[in-house]
């Protein structure tokens, strides 16, 4: 925080004087503001949602230090540029920007606007003022998985995907994998629907899937299509971002959840105390924006003691999902037995894990 | 390959054939009367969310009744946005690729703003009206397992074939289509009949996105739709403006689509998955070429298609 002398207060009071039409008020007390771009709607009930909910812990928790404003249902093509430069000339010195497919165009943008600070979720490109933090989605998919694996009776799980990329491959593979140690019988079919949201294309996909002998069902999409399929076909499945019991509250056991708030306000703080820097972040349950919602009544004491330990040893760090002997589809080695995978292979994983069918 | 397996697949198909089906049918009136209302996904969002609402604020007060007064609320609203448009390109002769597109972006906006305090909320899905031992036996539920909507799709694009060859009221709405001036100049009312002809792909459109968000997932989420407007839009043009073919095409999609999801679940990995998502697409290429080659049934694009009529008093 500056102070205010009285030469910067007649420079900022000229400046506010001859700039009325930006609304731009210079003060030194001034909040933070920090400007969100939304892939989805906030009302999506899953990633944006989520997001939105981090947004608004963020605003509660310094209040008075920031404002925070978002933009919704933005484009993951050249659309973005204008909405993130529209951020930047508003005054928001902090910018999430929240989807994978806006990288490119956070660091195009950010190269017009040094003075902003611009964090990027889920994406790898850095630069000065351009930071990327992520979720280790893939713990929840362990404990899910662990469930999923010692409930299944037909010793068949299905995943309903957007798109062959890490962060899905990581939770198809996280999946099976934790089934598998608690049931080796286990194999996942993959559905792959190359959208992250169509509810109708997500709930044919689990229609399909529960078709062909799915008994629990996970997805990684956008709404909560697949629970609904599962209610309907008296199966179970898992919510993903957020709890979506209420969408089937029969077949929803439990759901991992993403709360980015308590990112958002360190990142806020580093800010307003001036020791931001352009990190790259991957917190996961240890750090508190990973957590489980409760068990629904159809977990039995023993998945649920189960589902705990997992959940306990991801945040003391004796667990770990990723780790060896781990072979691939077609029977290759990836990770070496007592080894556990290193975060960078993690973030390139392209080739699923033995007992996936895709 | 068993019985079994073979119904759940063909349920699947019916689930996902019949949206588009819907839609479909009520934009070949439209088209067959002249005018190409490209606001079909806009108007489906805005069926979707009154169906959902009136279903979810009134399904206590009306019991069994709740999903048909929803859905019949679902195609009044849609109708009524439609002559918004019909407003706009009849009346005062607005650009209909335009305004069509306009009537796309409003329906998204305005149902986002009224299903916002819909979202996380769920209704009883809109089952089938035949009881349990028909509509839940392991084979007859091929046959009678489905929403009312289902069957109302089959009835509709049969009636609407039956409507526009063979009586004359049908046979006036092509003329408007094929030849306005000429439908003008022998006493029919041009504007009267499109008007008419937009209400019902509005109504029909609007059925069309009460099958989203009461039948497929019970549920409000914002552009539910996903697109399907545009894919019914491209099979009034896939079907050459027949309501025989139309049907055909519908479910021509409707297995590819579904094709899709088994083939990949099945670990057909051997073709890539963007080539399973591409297929309907190559496909309907494909089969226009072949129909095009024989040159035997060739498209019934009606002439007047996208022009404004502005009569002169």
């Amino acid at each position: 925080m500056s102070l205010v002398t009285r030469r910067n207060f007649i420079k900022t009071t000229a400046a506010g004087l001859a700039l009325p039409a930006l609304g731009s008020r210079a003060f030194a007390a001034e909040p933070l503001k920090v400007g969100f771009v939304y892939l989805g709607a906030i009302g999506d009930w899953g990633w944006t949602w989520s997001h939105e909910k981090g947004r608004k812990e963020l605003v509660d928790a310094l209040k008075g230090q920031v404002v925070a404003n978002y933009v919704e249902n933005v484009k993951e093509d050249a659309s973005a540029i204008p909405v993130m430069k529209d951020l930047a000339q508003q005054g928001n010195k902090l910018i999430f920007t929240t989807s994978y497919g806006y990288m490119d165009q956070t660091i195009e943008v950010a190269k017009q606007f040094p003075d902003a600070k611009w964090e990027h979720c889920t994406g790898y490109k850095r630069a000065d003022n351009v930071g990327t933090y992520n979720s280790r989605f893939y713990q929840g998919r362990a404990v899910t998985g662990t469930i999923a694996g010692m409930m299944s009776k037909t010793n068949t799980i299905g995943f309903v995907g957007s798109f062959k990329i890490p962060e899905v491959v990581m939770g198809v593979n996280a999946f099976t994998l934790a089934a598998q140690a608690v049931n080796p019988k286990i194999t996942t079919k993959l559905v792959m629907i190359d959208t992250w949201f169509d509810p109708a294309k997500e709930a044919a996909a689990a229609e399909t899937l529960a078709n062909i002998g799915c008994d629990v069902i996970a997805q990684h999409v956008d709404s909560p299509a697949v629970l609904q399929v599962c209610e309907k076909r008296k199966i179970y499945g898992f919510g993903y971002g957020a709890d979506m019991s209420r969408f089937a509250p029969k077949a929803h056991l439990t759901a991992s959840l993403d709360l980015w708030g308590p990112y958002y306000i360190s990142r806020a703080k580093a800010v307003l105390d001036g020791t931001w820097k352009p990190d790259d972040t991957w917190w996961g349950m240890k750090e508190g924006i990973l957590g489980m919602a409760p068990y629904s009544k159809a977990v039995p004491d023993n998945v649920r003691a189960a589902a705990d330990k997992i959940i306990a040893g991801t945040k003391d760090g004796s667990y770990e999902v990723f780790t060896g002997p781990i072979a691939d589809q077609t029977g290759k080695e990836r990770v070496p037995a007592g080894e556990r995978m290193k975060d960078a292979d993690m973030l390139v994983m392209d080739w699923y894990a033995k007992g996936v069918q895709s | 390959m068993n019985l079994a397996f073979i119904i759940d697949a063909l349920v699947t198909v019916v689930g996902v054939t019949t949206p588009i089906l819907l839609a479909a049918t009520g934009e070949l009136v439209v088209e067959k009367s002249g005018v190409i209302n490209l606001g079909v996904e806009g108007m489906m969002l805005i069926g979707a969310i009154t169906g959902f609402a009136i279903t979810f604020n009134y399904g206590p007060d009306l019991g069994d009744w709740a999903p048909w007064v929803g859905v019949v609320c679902a195609a009044l609203a849609a109708a009524i946005s439609s002559q918004l448009f019909g407003f706009l390109v009849l009346t005062l002769g607005s650009n209909q690729v335009a305004t069509g597109l306009a009537l796309t972006i409003f329906g998204i906006g305005l149902s986002s703003l009224i299903g916002a305090g819909y979202v996380g909320m769920t209704v009883p899905e809109f089952a089938t009206p035949f009881p349990d031992w028909l509509a839940g036996d392991p084979v007859w539920r091929v046959l009678f397992g489905y929403s009312p909507l289902v069957y109302f799709a089959l009835i509709a694009v049969l009636v609407v074939g039956w409507f526009l060859n063979r009586t004359r009221a049908g046979l006036v709405l092509r003329a408007v289509g094929e030849n306005d001036i000429s439908a003008h100049s022998i006493g029919y009312s041009v504007l009267a009949i499109r008007y008419a002809a937009i209400a019902f792909g509005g109504a029909m459109a609007g059925v069309a996105g009460a099958y989203f968000s009461m039948v497929i997932t019970p549920m409000w989420a914002e552009q539910m739709t996903a697109g399907r407007g545009w894919i019914a839009l491209a099979l009034v043009v896939f079907s050459g403006w027949r309501a025989g073919r139309l049907l055909v095409g519908a479910y021509f999609f409707g297995i590819l689509m579904t094709l899709e999801l088994y083939a990949k679940a099945s670990g057909f990995s051997f073709l890539p998955s963007q080539f399973w998502a591409a297929m309907p697409y190559i496909m309907a290429v494909v089969v226009l070429a072949v129909i095009s080659a024989r040159g035997v049934a060739g498209s019934e694009a009606p002439a007047c298609l996208g022009r404004p009529f502005m009569p002169s008093n």
